[in-house]
């Protein structure tokens, strides 16, 4: 639609206001889309996107009984569907590089980032166990089953022969719970489990992909000797133990960099996203875990990063990597929906109903199974109704995968109800107090203590020893000013800072009450980083300098607070413990209970003898007495909505991916990429397709 | 494990050990063998020397107060038994054996654990810890990381989060409450095991 006329030298891109040599008159108005559309178009299917997100939140019941993701795909079937009658082409910017290369790594990021470690690692045995052993045994078991199903003719899908079952088994036999931690949050299970179906996703990516090369690479040989076994195992540890290598070198390198950034502050959060996103891409390049690879950049790289950046830094890095999540996220379950409606499939009710037949029967065999055999060497077993939660939650990958193509019928309850009603042990979210942090620090000097007496060592040994390597060594290279400093206080510094916020938020203005908070932040930052000292003469200057720089921005972002907002741990604590510490503070002659307004006042940290003057108002606390239910904030520590897509997305994308994969399960056309989308997206979307079909457990 | 049932007559009371403290017999042969490797000068009884030789727990920030949880007050030497009944205390909370009329709850159960972690603090055993007591387990902890008055501070906290009825100490009671709130896995609430199967694990 270009109107003017361009002198001929010119490249296309340049502006077109130039007046022409013809006789025409100037143009006023002219317009031209092709220059546009691209980025146009991609800016507003994410607008698209994100109004449905927020549309969702208007009428608040409908998020309880069917998660968002299960309504944005059915925005995306509608879109679809209207596309489709216009006979539209889906964008066809969908292709699996896009989706790899832009759309996953954010997604994987985000879980990656805010993943809690500690759990993590302490779990780590169990979890390595359920995805390497637990997929093994899965994928075989399903592929075979399926294989004998295949040869029963009644079905007609003889066709497809053991090796594409046993490929298409590995698929299913992903761990997916989207939908399912979400709600696993939400009704805060036990942490124990949580964390174990969390890591199950994390590893599944390395192990389906060196299952699926080889169960592929042996399909072509005439006689599979032992050798080639051992290669695929040896496959195996090149793939994980690769990415992570690859994980951590970036981590390192990008904590390194962060020390020296101290005088470009504005672009230090670009390390984290640069480095990460260049660990995955190197391991893409080497065909290795490309997801274990960025994950493990990000939980290294965590540590050392937030100590060397500033405060606005880690924030805005935080926000960053949520809101690049989120909208990735967004989008995928959007085109999902689009994909789904505007490409043909095909589907063999036989074999889908046996493929979810054998995912139950397997999953459910292969927890119960190895949870027997590894309870044992955990310090909390398993009981029968983690068991199921372990079972159920890994199911609903395979299930909605195989439904993948069924269109939506009735919304039945989440898995909210089901949890609820098997009472499977719900973990205590706990307040953060001093206390709590010194006798955990005692606990692990008395346990460490105990075990060198008795002459044996668990993971609490190797902890102690890596916690001193990292003082020792890696402190001192990669963080800044590498003072090691205690979790205690720190704890203890982050608590006083915002009781001392939050007086000052009641004084505005009273200047009497000033000198002391002053006066204790000079006390208290006076062998602090030299870089954090407040200019405190002020106390103006200092009320600016908190109220800008951490509590209004902290304010801000609570407000929004839902699920999905940013989990900021820290954030999370300081409410709470800022209203739960004040109030007991307040309350303390009396009992909890009572909802009479407090009024005694005194900052209670002040070195004994002083005290403030209280003039504060008496209608200083608005809340009440009673012990504060601790809003969902607190348990997005533990989200993990985000990081699961990769199972899925990953397994089918990235063997696709790799391997030219062109199966022709199902009957899929050659249009796998577009096929292969949906398929492998609704893998991934498990509670999703679930909620869609009608009620089935 | 070798010739298990001639050594376990040469702990005494093996039975009843077993029986009070919820040790397996295997267990219970490791830690004897254990008991003997510390008892340098074979005198079956155990001497703060003998625990001070361990490296690992000379090193430890509090690896006193661990030591002087093993003897009871007044008590110069541990025998085999109240080694055992200390260690009893580590033991996972779910796997007790049935017991036949004990009245006591067993060793290993939640308030004995806390107890224990309670006695850790209160060196002088009187029932609660005071703020001197609270001062001397940060500062073995943090050390040089801090100054003193950040020290005071931190402690100062600390009690006035715990400390109900304002006495300036905290009882067992009070500090039981403080730790219901957050059954984070190191604290001896949720269960460290001893297995002797677990090297390494």
């Amino acid at each position: 639609m270009d109107v003017t006329i361009v002198p001929p030298i010119k490249p296309d891109d340049s502006p077109q206001a130039y007046p022409d040599t013809e006789k025409a008159n100037l143009p006023v108005f002219t317009m031209n889309y092709p220059r546009i559309q691209i980025p146009f178009e991609i800016t507003l299917w994410v607008l698209l996107a994100s109004f449905a997100k927020i549309g969702f939140h208007v009428y608040h019941k409908i998020t309880i009984w069917v998660p968002e993701s299960c309504l944005l795909i059915s925005i995306g079937l509608i879109v679809g569907g209207i596309m489709h009658s216009v006979h539209e082409e889906p964008p066809a910017a969908l292709s699996s590089n896009v989706f790899f290369l832009y759309m996953l790594p954010p997604i994987v990021l985000d879980s990656g980032y805010f993943m809690p470690t500690r759990p993590f690692f302490e779990n780590i045995g169990t979890v390595l166990w359920f995805a390497v052993v637990g997929t093994l045994w899965n994928s075989i078991g399903i592929g075979m089953s399926l294989f004998a199903i295949c040869q029963i003719e009644a079905f007609g899908v003889q066709d497809i022969n053991l090796q594409e079952n046993l490929l298409f088994a590995t698929i299913i036999s992903a761990v997916d719970p989207v939908a399912v931690l979400s709600v696993f949050e939400d009704v805060s299970v036990n942490e124990q489990l949580y964390i174990v179906v969390f890591g199950e996703c994390l590893f599944n990516d390395a192990v389906t992909v060196v299952l699926y090369n080889m169960f592929n690479f042996v399909a072509e040989m005439p006689v599979v000797e032992p050798v080639d076994v051992f290669l695929g195992v040896a496959r195996f540890f090149v793939v994980g133990l690769g990415g992570m290598g690859f994980g951590i070198l970036f981590g390192f390198v990008a904590a390194f960099t962060t020390r020296f950034t101290s005088k470009v502050r504005e672009i230090e959060p670009l390390f984290i996203f640069m480095y990460s996103y260049l660990a995955y891409l190197v391991a893409e390049l080497f065909a290795i875990s490309s997801i274990m690879a960025i994950v493990t950049c990000a939980l290294t790289m965590k540590y050392y990063v937030e100590e060397n950046v500033s405060q606005r830094s880690c924030t805005t890095i935080r926000h960053v990597v949520k809101m690049l999540g989120s909208i990735s996220e967004t989008l995928i379950f959007f085109f999902l929906g689009v994909v789904t409606v505007t490409t043909e499939h095909e589907w063999n009710w036989g074999y889908i109903l046996f493929t979810l037949l054998f995912a139950f029967v397997w999953r459910g065999l292969g927890v119960l199974v190895l949870t027997q055999i590894i309870n044992p060497f955990r310090t909390i077993p398993f009981n029968l109704k983690d068991q199921f939660g372990l079972a159920y939650g890994g199911l609903r990958g395979a299930i909605s995968f195989a439904l993948a193509f069924t269109l939506p019928e009735n919304i039945t309850r989440s898995i909210r109800p089901l949890i609820e009603l098997i009472n499977v042990r719900r973990t205590n979210r706990n307040l953060d107090t001093i206390n709590v942090e010194i006798h955990c620090r005692l606990m692990e000097h008395t346990i460490a203590g105990i075990e060198d007496l008795c002459g044996q060592w668990s993971h609490f040994y190797w902890k102690d020893k890596f916690m001193k390597f990292n003082n020792r060594i890696l402190r001192r290279i990669l963080i800044r000013d590498s003072r090691a400093e205690s979790s205690i206080v720190a704890l203890y510094k982050k608590l006083e800072l915002q009781n001392a916020m939050e007086i000052l938020d009641q004084v505005s203005g009273d200047i009497s009450a000033a000198p002391s908070i002053v006066s204790l932040y000079e006390e208290k930052k006076t062998s602090a980083k030299p870089k954090k000292k407040f200019m405190a003469a002020d106390l103006r200057n200092m009320h600016d300098i908190l109220s800008k720089n951490m509590y209004k921005i902290r304010q801000r972002t609570v407000a929004y607070t839902r699920k999905n907002a940013l989990p900021n741990d820290s954030q999370t604590r300081e409410i709470l413990i800022r209203r739960h510490a004040s109030i007991r503070r307040s309350l303390r002659p009396g009992s909890f209970q009572t909802a009479a307004v407090p009024r005694s006042h005194k900052y209670f940290s002040l070195p004994a003898g002083k005290s403030l003057d209280s003039k504060f108002p008496p209608q200083r606390l608005s809340y009440t007495g009673k012990p504060l239910k601790p809003p969902h904030l607190s348990l997005s520590r533990f989200k993990v909505r985000n990081t699961l897509f990769h199972t899925v997305f990953n397994i089918a994308y990235s063997v696709i991916k790799h391997f030219e994969f062109k199966v022709n399960l199902l009957a899929f056309s050659t249009a796998f990429d577009h096929i292969s989308l949906p398929f492998s997206m609704s893998g991934t979307c498990s509670g999703v397709y679930l909620h869609i079909v009608p009620d089935l457990h | 494990m070798g010739s298990s049932s001639s050594s376990m007559d040469h702990i005494p009371n093996a039975e009843e050990l077993m029986q009070e403290t919820g040790f397996s017999a295997a267990h219970l042969l490791r830690l004897y063998e254990r008991f003997e490797f510390l008892d340098k000068d074979q005198t079956g009884e155990l001497r703060p020397e003998d625990f001070g030789a361990i490296g690992g727990l000379a090193l430890n920030p509090i690896g006193d107060r661990i030591i002087s949880a093993f003897f009871s007050p007044g008590q110069e030497t541990v025998d085999f038994p109240s080694f055992v009944r200390v260690l009893a205390h580590f033991r996972p909370n779910g796997t007790n054996r049935t017991r036949n009329g004990t009245q006591q709850e067993p060793v290993n159960s939640r308030t004995r654990k806390l107890k224990f972690a309670f006695q850790l603090y209160d060196q002088d055993r009187d029932g609660k810890i005071s703020r001197a007591e609270l001062l001397q387990v940060l500062r073995a902890m943090l050390g040089i990381q801090v100054t003193e008055e950040q020290l005071q501070s931190i402690a100062e906290r600390a009690i006035q989060e715990a400390d109900l009825d304002r006495d300036d100490a905290i009882s067992f009671d009070e500090f039981k409450k403080v730790q219901q709130v957050s059954p984070h896995p190191q604290t001896p609430t949720k269960e460290t095991p001893l297995h002797p199967t677990e090297g390494g694990r």
